[in-house]
């Protein structure tokens, strides 16, 4: 992000306003499916897919991740890997309990 | 003795100092968070029964703090990029109103906590409402953490501005990673503790 010309800055400032516009929109979204009588697993994925979308959208434009240097890409990968085993460490209890 | 690479890219890692050590920083915390949302699905699915956070909760207070918060990284976002623009007066006012929306998101989570306990409802109740404390709890040190930053280059620190626009610039950056991470928590608390 060191080289940008103001041209591209503009750019990237119509992109931040329709980012904003989307997520408020998302926002929304996630509690109106809320309302809806899914059932649980349905609920859980529906919340979860769209806040990660949410959480894409903010990391990739405002956190400027869809264009950076390699070392931070490293970095991050190895923290996702460490950050799903300790998702994935309850699964087993949530197997043996068969319910969300 | 000046600190290298405040503002040039290191050879070896492409990157400023200061923008390695934040997503460094941010990776720690992933783990932090990661520990107490683990902790999280441990609870849920180990009890016998487990409240719909909404029936508990107060979901248009938490709606409206989302926006507060959403809103708040744009305007990060964009005093970042006044000051790559150079236009000085615009990074005072969307820091100015990022600081202002934070403190809004306090306060609304101020009348959310007040009335739990006014409820009777603490974090020792239930375990259920212990997670919800521990995380918004954490996540509200955050915020706090983040405006006293934020203040402190909206004010006294924006004298940077002058002697090293291009250092404060990326000062301004790491603040603002740091910041978009603290809406991307609560992007993902939302939905868990609130609406499930």
């Amino acid at each position: 992000m060191a080289d940008l010309t103001p041209e591209e800055i503009k750019h990237h400032v119509k992109t931040y306003v329709i980012v904003f516009v989307v997520l408020a929109f998302f926002t929304i979204v996630t509690v109106a499916i809320s309302y809806l009588d899914l059932g649980v697993g349905a609920s859980v994925a529906l919340a979860l897919g769209v806040a990660s979308i949410k959480g894409a959208l903010v990391a990739s434009y405002f956190m400027h991740l869809i264009d950076e240097k390699i070392t931070i890409y490293w970095t991050l990968i190895v923290t996702v890997a460490m950050f799903l085993i300790l998702m994935f460490l309850p699964l087993g209890n949530m197997l043996a309990q068969t319910k969300i | 003795m000046d600190i290298p690479y405040t503002v040039k890219d290191r050879p070896d890692t492409g990157l400023y100092n200061g923008k390695l050590g934040i997503w460094l920083f941010l990776a720690s915390e992933v783990m932090l968070f990661g520990g107490l949302f683990s902790a999280y699905v441990f609870l849920r699915t180990g009890a016998e029964s487990w409240p719909t956070g909404a029936d508990i909760l107060n979901v248009p207070l938490a709606t409206l703090n989302t926006l507060f918060l959403i809103t708040s990284s744009v305007t990060m976002v964009m005093s970042w990029a006044s000051l790559k623009l150079k236009e000085f007066d615009k990074f005072k006012l969307y820091a100015g109103l990022t600081l202002l929306l934070a403190a809004s998101f306090l306060v609304v989570k101020y009348f959310e906590y007040t009335a739990k306990f006014h409820h009777g409802l603490f974090p020792s109740t239930n375990n259920f409402l212990g997670i919800y404390f521990t995380l918004t709890g954490l996540h509200v040190i955050h915020i706090i953490g983040g405006m006293i930053v934020i203040f402190f280059f909206w004010m006294p620190g924006a004298k940077m501005w002058e002697s090293d626009p291009d250092r404060f610039t990326n000062r301004i950056e790491i603040v603002g990673l740091y910041w978009h991470f603290v809406d991307l928590v609560w992007i993902f608390l939302f939905p868990v503790l609130y609406l499930l």
